[in-house]
């Protein structure tokens, strides 16, 4: 087999499996515009489901909470499992290790696991009597539920970071005067920010995208997949399609965003490099 | 404010145009009008939570409400005009579902919908409240027929909301005979074309009527023979379906499904080659009611709520919308005649002489019940030995693999 | 560097956390497992399990085959991305990773108006006088659906592990007389080790722990350990103690699983989130 012949191979499994990834998106987009309720026949354009889209007050109300309840949780997550790293990181190796295999555990296990267990450490709290008459499910248990499967996250985006900053920095610091919480906030919060963002992102996504332990721990309220799934549950109304075009073109458009800005950094830098080599070379 | 001017400003001028138009409304009471469908009477004071920015769950069926989709009327959000209090409405998709989510304690509802025999076990087990019934003043609309059945004799905690029958629903174009017995739910050669309850009590039921039992097994034993047709039934079921069989029965992808006769309607309007039969072995009534769990902590307020699901305007927008029968006489009354008279929804003598319906078990066969449907549900025809056989296969390569491994790097480490 | 006393107590809240929401929740479900409904201890539960045996079994070869089909696509797709110039790499990774971040119930509801009897794939292959297949609510269809939504989750280890890969090192291996399958066996998938095995922990243990695959594509004749587990807590068959006694049950199985795949390679777990 010679080369040309590779990489025409190549290409055609590759482009074969993006079609097999993206058949069923595309599908969903086009019956979107479909003007009657069919799902296989296509008889005319329309836009009249993502007009009801944005008036079904159900879906809004559940984007709304998904929405909220992921920044609320990926916040607190964020600072619960920064500060909880440099814990970390300061004890002994023993305890370490113990310490992130715990964390490890929500990672690892089924998601159905830690929905139902949650789930079940709540009932018992209520039998207890915690959360009075109207019960303890609902926001409280979302929330902790949302930011116990988040924190190992940052933890294990931020540790490894933590473990990379030289510990040369920090006592410089000290040595020049800084008491140790402005060394802390001047020196190694700033070095650890990109992990940290990347944490809170990694966070968001999970946070909006959970289904399962939501499904064990929302009690009255509806998140954004759960109300999906009740929609998937019924007769189905081509709404969904116009959601899924939608989240499509929400996620598509972060995307390229992230992605020209990163370029346009990457271009910066390597201008301000050689620029740098450049003077070097002058001198 | 402006929006309370507003509404009395309507209701004067609807009871303005009573007292014209209708001589003897007066004795009626006069009514407020909410939009042009909803109107309600002023004997109830609907603003009297107004104030107090409550919150109803409202815990119901899907699709078990005029809920505005297809330009029916949007009987919640007139609701919410008509007395400012919000309402959260979810649903769920069998009585044991319900069950569960309530009896774990995952949620507290205001206003739950099971039906008649889970409306018994759960009054049973203490999770009703008590309804008052001074707040409750449309009670007087339900029809007598339809109160006083044994789940709650007295209807000490539940109004019915509406009633119906079970029965087979199928695609005229996909059977080559029009089906009259639950036993063509067995019948080989609609293999693969089928859909069943997925649901314990409903699927149990016709199982047990297709036997010749009753719909109510008497014991344990009971439960096992009749589970046993069902296990049987598995090669020929396509999919265990509650709500998903809408689009499927309208889509043509099943020759025939049992399910409630209110749906039934909505799909043939959907699908005119579908038709609807009720079997020559008898079907389960029942009634469907509303009711308050005893932690709800806005009890006055379900009730309010409650109340407002008996206005016949209001009725009638839900019976129009979901096709399933009304105990409100003034709604019969007031419906189309080709739904009045409608065979499916209000079935005649024949059929209701052979109507069974659930009443509550007690817990051990209860008990059975879940735990064979389960069993039931996870039985693989023809023995799911092999699984086992395959699986153990499975695990001994894969150890093998893993040893193969570990030697052969130890043999490189040896150099 | 911080390593003082004052800033181990940073940890302090979490370790509160950690206690009380993932050690805790997990005894709770032991205890739950091991009694009866009255709070007595018991052992029925877990012997009851002996019934759904068949279930487990399903769940498991489902997600074994799932696994293996996940890996002999995403391996090929790992190396071929690997080899592009590093600007196209970007891009190509974007779109491995776009679907992953659409929920993944519409993506699934997608598959189940595709598979229909009167759905597109059916009416394509009508077109051509083939067909119509029966396609949904078998286990074919489950396993589609796993292979589907999971499939991101095993390119992008590999394709981690084979961007650490050297063309040198393939080309020594070309040079000293490999052919294509030695080059595989005793290049690439040694060098990939830690990247598979991460990969197929991350397709099989949501694959084995799914219920809305199973519900959505295979029609609830298909039931599997999710689906079991579902039904006890929240479904038809409410019994808190014994879907306490199958998650137990689950969670040996994926301990089991883990500890194979993670003796694979035991420093490379880090960083592959």
């Amino acid at each position: 087999m010679n080369k040309k012949q590779s990489i025409i191979l190549q290409r055609t499994y590759i482009v074969l499996i993006f079609c097999f990834m993206y058949l069923p998106i595309a599908v969903m987009i086009a019956f979107s515009f479909n003007e009657s309720k069919s799902r296989s026949n296509f008889t005319g354009f329309t836009l009249d489901w993502y007009k009801s889209l944005f008036h079904n007050e159900m879906i809004l109300s559940a984007l709304g909470l998904s929405l909220v309840l992921a920044l609320v949780s990926s916040v607190l997550a964020t600072v619960l499992g920064t500060l909880a790293t440099i814990g970390i990181n300061s004890m002994s190796r023993r305890t370490q290790l113990v310490v992130n295999n715990i964390s490890y555990v929500p990672v690892v296990n089924p998601e159905i696991i830690t929905g139902v267990s949650l789930m079940l450490l709540f009932v018992m709290a209520q039998n207890f009597g915690l959360g009075g008459d109207s019960g303890l499910f609902g926001w409280p248990t979302l929330l902790i539920a949302h930011i116990t499967f988040n924190v190992p996250y940052v933890i294990f985006n931020v540790g490894p970071k933590l473990r990379q900053l030289d510990p040369s920095l920090y006592n410089a610091a000290l040595d020049l005067g800084c008491t140790p919480r402005q060394a802390f906030f001047k020196v190694i919060l700033p070095q650890l920010s990109p992990a940290i963002l990347s944490a809170f992102l990694i966070c968001l996504t999970y946070s909006i995208d959970d289904f399962m332990i939501s499904y064990f721990n929302s009690g009255t309220m509806q998140t954004l997949p759960i109300a999906i799934y009740s929609m998937t549950r019924k007769k189905v109304s081509p709404e969904i399609n116009a959601l899924s075009a939608v989240m499509f073109c929400v996620i598509l458009a972060i995307i390229l965003i992230s992605n020209a800005a990163d370029s346009r950094a990457y271009r910066r830098n390597q201008t301000a490099i050689r620029k740098a080599m450049q003077e070097e070379g002058a001198r | 404010m402006m929006k309370a001017e507003k509404r009395v400003a309507a209701a004067l001028s609807a009871a303005l145009l009573a007292l014209v138009s209708v001589p003897g409304a007066l004795a009626d009471g006069g009514t407020i009008t909410v939009n042009e469908d909803i109107s309600v009477s002023e004997d109830c004071d609907w603003t009297r939570f107004a104030d107090d920015n409550i919150t109803l769950n409202v815990y119901n069926w899907g699709l078990y409400i005029s809920d505005g989709s297809d330009d029916s009327v949007d009987v919640l959000s007139a609701f919410e005009e008509l007395t400012g209090i919000k309402v959260n409405y979810t649903t769920f998709d069998s009585n044991e579902s319900l069950y569960a989510k309530m009896k774990s304690g995952g949620a507290t509802y205001d206003v739950i919908f099971p039906s008649d025999y889970m409306v018994g076990k759960m009054a049973a087990e203490g999770m009703l409240a008590p309804l008052d019934f001074d707040n409750i003043p449309n009670f007087k609309e339900i029809g007598e027929d339809y109160l006083g059945w044994d789940f709650d004799p007295d209807n000490t905690y539940s109004v019915p909301y509406t009633w119906g029958t079970t029965g087979l629903i199928y695609n005229t174009t996909l059977v080559d005979e029009a089906p009259t017995s639950w036993a063509a739910l067995w019948d080989v050669q609609y293999a693969n074309n089928v859909l069943m309850f997925n649901n314990s009590r409903d699927a149990y039921a016709i199982a047990a009527k297709k036997l010749g039992y009753s719909l109510n097994p008497a014991s344990v034993e009971e439960v096992e023979t009749v589970m046993q047709e069902l296990k049987a039934q598995k090669s020929v079921v396509q999919a265990y379906v509650m709500d998903e069989i809408f689009d499927k029965m309208e889509g043509g992808e099943a020759a025939m499904a049992p399910y409630y006769a209110g749906d039934a309607l909505t799909m043939i309007d959907e699908n005119p080659d579908l038709a609807f039969v009720h079997p020559s072995e008898g079907v389960n009534f029942f009634v469907d009611s509303m009711c308050i769990p005893a932690n709800s902590k806005n009890k006055e307020a379900a009730e309010l709520f409650i109340n407002y699901m008996c206005e016949p305007s209001v009725g009638l927008a839900n019976c129009d919308y979901i096709g399933y029968s009304t105990p409100i006489t003034r709604v019969w009354e007031q419906l189309d005649d080709d739904l009045k008279y409608n065979e499916i929804a209000y079935p005649g003598e024949d059929v209701m002489n052979k109507a069974e319906v659930f009443t509550t078990l007690p817990d051990e066969i209860n008990a059975a019940m879940d735990a064979q449907w389960s069993e039931m549900k996870s039985y693989e025809e023809g023995g799911s030995g092999w699984m086992v056989v395959v699986l153990l296969g499975l695990a001994l390569v894969i150890s093998f693999f893993n040893i193969w491994r570990k030697l052969r790097k130890k043999v490189r480490d040896d150099y | 560097m911080l390593k003082s006393k004052t800033s181990r107590w940073l940890a302090g809240p979490y370790l509160v956390w950690m206690a009380a929401f993932i050690v805790v929740p997990l005894f709770i479900v032991i205890w739950y497992a091991l009694t009866n409904a009255d709070g007595q201890f018991t052992l029925e539960n877990l012997t009851q399990i002996g019934r759904y045996s068949s279930v487990f079994a399903r769940s498991l070869i489902l997600a074994a085959v799932s696994t293996v089909i996940c890996l002999i696509l995403a391996f090929p797709v790992g190396y071929f991305l690997s080899r592009l110039r590093a600007n196209k790499q970007h891009i190509m990774l974007m779109l491995v990773m776009l679907p992953m971040w659409m929920n993944f119930l519409l993506r699934t509801y997608a598959w189940m108006t595709l598979l229909e009897k009167n759905g597109l794939i059916n009416k394509f292959l009508g077109l051509f006088g083939i067909g119509p297949f029966n396609m949904i609510n078998t286990s074919g269809a489950v396993v589609l659906g796993m292979v589907y939504n999971y499939l991101p989750f095993m390119i992008l280890p590999i394709y981690t592990a084979m961007t650490k890969i050297d063309d040198s090192i393939i080309e020594a291996a070309q040079d000293l007389g490999c052919n294509v399958w030695q080059i595989l066996w005793r290049v690439l998938v040694p060098l990939t080790g830690p990247g598979i095995a991460t990969g197929i922990t991350q397709v099989f243990v949501p694959s084995v722990s799914t219920f809305i695959i199973s519900r959505m594509l295979g029609g609830g004749s298909n039931l599997l350990i999710g689906d079991l587990i579902e039904l006890q807590f929240l479904g038809n068959s409410y019994n808190l103690n014994l879907g306490s006694a199958m998650s137990l049950v689950l969670m040996v199985i994926v301990l089991l699983c883990m500890s194979f795949t993670s003796s694979f390679d035991e420093s490379e777990m880090e960083g592959v989130m």
